[in-house]
């Protein structure tokens, strides 16, 4: 991040959104809305002594609620760039709260740099392609699995709760602890497939990272807290990648991990412990864990926005509203909309490899666009007969690509197709109450000449007395 | 219900580890062990069963199991591993465990055989086929089993009538004592003896 954001040929918009975006392949018109930051970046030192002074504490969202963080914050130590911001819905100022802080933040800034009259900022601006990287979230598992506690425990986490700590920057200084009374765990569980593979209360998906960053995480887990023992339950291991198969087999080998296939069923208090309940269908015996914590590898899913993002972006995404790439053997980086690209987890999880190489092949994709002056496209796209076009726009309506636009011609309004955005799909001939649009090489006269043909053939041979 | 718990889920692993150098927690279940065993069929936990306990202190199952007696000692298994475990040398040592710490075998057939084989090779050096055979047909009770098969190979010559002994008996009985050693380094079933 730190890398890219010095780069003289990358312009980063930081806590800032696109909210539209317009035009095509080489054209597109972006409208990127920058949010009130409410400190200056340009004169801002990043002292963070404005943080300091802020007296509003509220959980912080990095940490997870682990950890805390003031109303004028940087999300986390190493964030890009080293700007605070203020989250106007908890600043006491904002909000008019009865306590006062009598803005410290602008009182403690020397370089002046907090500014709580900004405003959101609009950029307009044309870019020629889009790679579309928005990423994941995790399965909300606490309305779905009751029989884990739905979240009444305070030590069954999340594995990315387990991440938190295990940083050493992180709300507990890198120290594994249990949430509930901050003591160091000896007996640790990890179940895998939380949410994932699961068509009843989750995906039916397999999310693809949980079972390596679960052995990474039992791995550490022992290098943090020596006398800690992880039980990993688990339905299947997927270590499918250059040296991970060694990598679980470490874990169990050299660390003492225990990997029981099987399911948990229940995990229930009982004083300060947490019971975990499964069966080690291998073995063909029920077990049970009394375990101190419990981390959950809970399932990768879209981001809670994302069907808006491809409606915006006009790209097609499937039931779950992973992105759809255009062809997924031979155009997996791309999308089926021209000149916008996928990369990483907004398409199907996966883990950072494999999203770093989505990203490198996207941005060589769009690198071969961009240094030509002239696009090459598949011929078969469509086409208006200006003449014929009644200039009722139903095509513009219903192109799923928004291909169609209009143009003037002989003093009427008719549409348009844009070449480089129609993808040949062919809506809107088949829409067409005049029939003015032509799909290129499936026009109606060439569909029917097609059928007619063998018909002819027979009829030839029966006149000419061949044998049927 | 099985309790896993930081201080003893590696006993059982540990243990078979220090008295025959295999580590049970290289197995990842391919089921191969079974696949091949010829007496798996009549096994009440399978061989990668014992492997899988083994790893998790399933200890009381796997001790009392009679899979550790049907075992032939074939060594299929063994040979066939991908894990590179000697599976039989891990029921050989199951066997030599469950015998130190008192657990009744559920086959007493195959194990009543193993004493009286023994028997006859502490007293004579050597084995004394007529008399095991003898003694083990009355101790299961089937004096008259192998009646048929003996005439023939008395008359053929393959059963000394006699038996027969080893010179050197004292370097036989020190082999014995020797092997009363492994009580020693076995300190859990010294302590079952204590109590
Ligand atoms: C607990 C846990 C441990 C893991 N450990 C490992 C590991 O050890 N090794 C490994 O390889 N992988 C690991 N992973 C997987 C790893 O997190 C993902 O592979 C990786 O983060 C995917 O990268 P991404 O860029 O696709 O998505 P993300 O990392 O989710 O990045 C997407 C970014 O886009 C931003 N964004 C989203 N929507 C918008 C929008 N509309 N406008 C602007 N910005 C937006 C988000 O804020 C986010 O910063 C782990 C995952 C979890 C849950
Ligand atoms: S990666 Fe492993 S833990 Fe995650 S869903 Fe797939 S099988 Fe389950
Ligand atoms: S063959 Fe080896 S690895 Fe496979 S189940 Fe048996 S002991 Fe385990
Ligand atoms: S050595 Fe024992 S367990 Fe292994 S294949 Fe032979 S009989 Fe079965």
């Amino acid at each position: 991040m730190v890398e890219s954001s010095k780069d003289k040929n990358i312009t980063m918009h930081t806590y800032s959104e696109v909210e539209q975006v317009k035009g095509y392949v080489g054209n597109f018109d972006v409208r990127i809305r920058k949010k009130a930051r409410s400190v200056e970046m340009s004169k801002c030192t990043g002292c963070q002594v404005c943080v300091e002074a802020c007296p509003q504490v509220v959980p912080s969202e990095w940490d997870l609620g682990l950890g805390t963080r003031k109303a004028i914050y940087t999300p986390f130590v190493q964030a890009v760039p080293n700007v605070p911001v203020i989250d106007r819905s908890v600043c006491r100022i904002f909000t008019k709260s009865k306590e006062k802080c009598g803005a410290a933040c602008v009182r403690a800034c020397a370089a002046k740099a907090v500014n709580l009259k900004q405003e959101d900022e609009i950029i307009n601006e044309k870019f020629g392609a889009i790679v579309v990287a928005t990423g994941y979230s995790l399965h909300p598992w606490q309305k779905a699995y009751g029989e884990y506690g739905g979240g009444r425990y305070k030590d069954v986490i999340t594995a990315l709760h387990f991440e938190r700590m295990l940083q050493a920057s992180g709300p507990t200084s890198g120290h594994v602890v249990r949430p509930s009374d901050g003591k160091e765990p000896k007996n640790v569980v990890f179940i895998q497939c939380v949410g994932s593979r699961d068509e009843s209360k989750g995906v039916p998906y397999c999310s693809g990272i949980c079972c390596m960053y679960t052995a990474k995480q039992a791995i550490l887990l022992k290098e943090h807290c020596q006398d800690a023992q992880a039980y990993v339950f688990y339905i299947d291991l997927r270590a499918t990648k250059k040296n991970y198969e060694q990598f679980v087999l470490r874990a169990q080998r050299d660390y003492g991990v225990i990997y029981t296939r099987g399911r948990v069923s229940k995990i229930y208090q009982k004083s300060d412990k947490l019971v975990v309940r499964g069966a080690d269908t291998l073995a063909g015996v029920p077990v049970e864990v009394e375990a101190d914590l419990v981390v959950l590898a809970t399932a990768v899913v879209p981001q809670p926005d994302a069907v808006a993002v491809a409606r915006m972006l006009a790209i097609p995404h499937d039931q779950f509203a992973l992105f759809t790439e255009a062809h997924p053997k031979l155009r997996p980086v791309e999308s089926v909309t021209r000149g916008i690209f996928l990369a990483g987890t907004c398409q199907s999880p996966m883990d950072i490899p494999e999203s770093v190489a989505m990203a490198s092949a996207a941005a060589a994709k769009v690198m071969g666009i961009l240094s030509h002056s002239e696009l090459m496209l598949e011929p078969t796209i469509a086409e208006v007969n200006a003449e014929r076009c009644s200039g009722c726009l139903t095509c513009t309506k219903v192109c799923p690509f928004d291909a169609i636009t209009t143009v003037a011609y002989d003093g009427r309004t008719v549409s348009n197709v844009i070449a480089s955005v129609c993808q040949g799909c062919g809506t809107c001939a088949a829409t067409c109450p005049a029939s003015a649009i032509i799909l290129k090489g499936f026009t109606n006269e060439e569909i029917y000449a097609q059928i007619e043909a063998p018909f002819k053939r027979m009829e030839k041979e029966v006149t000419a007395g061949a044998p049927a | 219900m099985l309790q896993l718990n930081a201080e003893t889920v590696h006993t059982c692993r540990d243990t078979i580890k220090r008295l025959s150098g295999e580590d049970v927690s290289r197995c990842f279940q391919c089921g191969k062990c079974t696949a091949g065993c010829p007496v798996a069929i009549d096994m009440d936990v399978t061989p990668n069963q014992v492997m899988r306990l083994a790893q998790i202190n399933g200890r009381e199952r796997v001790l009392a199991s009679s899979t550790i007696w049907l075992c032939l000692s074939c060594e299929t298994c063994s040979t066939r591993c991908p894990a590179d475990i000697d599976i039989a040398k891990v029921m050989d040592t199951l066997r030599k465990i469950s015998v130190a710490e008192g657990y009744p075998s559920p086959e007493p057939a195959i194990t009543g055989f193993h004493r009286l084989f023994l028997a006859s090779v502490e007293k004579y050096g050597r084995l004394n086929e007529l008399e095991l055979s003898i003694k083990h047909n009355l101790a299961i009770m089937k004096p008259t089993k192998d009646i048929r098969l003996a005439v023939g190979l008395f008359s053929k010559g393959k059963i000394n009538p006699f038996g027969g002994k080893v010179k050197d008996r004292e370097r036989v009985k020190k082999i014995f004592a020797e092997s009363q050693r492994f009580v020693k380094v076995y300190p859990e079933s010294i302590e079952r003896e204590a109590e």
